[in-house]
């Protein structure tokens, strides 16, 4: 089964990466497991009959958005984590509190445990009881999104918008005017 | 033919890693790097259950969250530079000038 064999070694690399990404004291390696991560998870992408999503996933997360991530971590020279001493001293830290945080993390990892037992058609093959076909070809991709969504696909384009002016105007340096 | 419920537990467990990640880093970046984590396990169910309804519009709805999780990118690395600019770390405990 060389299928199911592909399938493991994938999300074990992206649970793996992701791990990691959140194990490092230095944002700099977190940024580069992170895009490990998403080539594993293109590749689960690409065995669920969606390349486009896959080549996307590449191209706009671990292409542009992980670049710029990894761009303001050299150009802040990014400090690694520093335990500050008022860190120690945080009313988060008391032993009571950290206990029944942990209580309520395990009380929600049962609660998604179970869920997922309860759950009906879930347990055969994906697309094995509806038989539906793999629909996966750009033209029907593209044909949808600017039917049924054009509307939230213009919305799209303004909210993009807004976030170019944004972030120019915050990343502005005070005082500066023109 | 994998199960949908082994896409849905990968989903599951890379939501969790990225929820930990919010709350146990200190880092403003490392924080956000988080949130990526939690859109792309979402990403994930939505493209399996896409595939097992046979429909595109779980791929397409996929396309519309890595729109805004670029967006929130671009606005929190701002926001990350303007904060580093005025406190020269990136500790979140150290921006607490609004906390009452």
């Amino acid at each position: 089964m060389p299928e199911t064999l592909v399938f493991y070694l994938l999300s074990g690399l992206a649970i793996v990466a992701s791990a990691l990404v959140i194990g490092q004291r230095n944002p700099m390696y977190s940024v580069l497991m992170l895009i490990a991560s998403f080539g594993a998870l293109a590749g689960l992408y690409i065995q669920l009959d969606a390349p486009f999503v896959a080549v996307a996933q590449i191209i706009i997360y671990a292409g542009a958005i992980m670049v710029l991530f990894l761009f303001v971590v050299m150009l802040l020279n990014a400090p690694t984590e520093d335990g500050a001493d008022w860190d120690k001293a945080h009313p988060l830290q008391l032993p009571a509190v950290t206990r029944l945080g942990s209580m309520l993390a395990v009380l929600l990892v049962i609660q998604l445990a179970w869920a997922l037992m309860e759950a009906a058609d879930i347990n055969g093959p994906v697309a094995g009881q509806t038989g539906a076909a793999a629909v996966s070809s750009v033209r029907q991709l593209g044909r949808t999104l600017f039917t049924d969504y054009v509307f939230a696909f213009e919305a799209t384009s303004v909210l993009i918008l807004v976030a170019m002016v944004g972030a120019v105007m915050l990343a502005r340096r005070e005082g500066e005017r023109s | 033919m994998i199960p949908l419920s082994h896409y849905l537990l990968v989903s599951a467990i890379l939501f969790c890693i990225g929820t930990t990640g919010v709350f146990l880093r200190r880092n403003v970046i490392t924080i956000l790097l988080s949130i990526e984590i939690m859109l792309n396990a979402v990403n994930l169910s939505f493209v399996a259950f896409g595939r097992q309804m046979g429909t595109v519009d779980g791929q397409i709805i996929v396309f519309f969250v890595m729109t805004v999780a670029a967006a929130e990118a671009a606005v929190g690395l701002a926001l990350v530079i303007g904060l580093f600019r005025h406190r020269e770390s990136l500790n979140p405990d150290a921006f607490t000038s609004l906390k009452w």
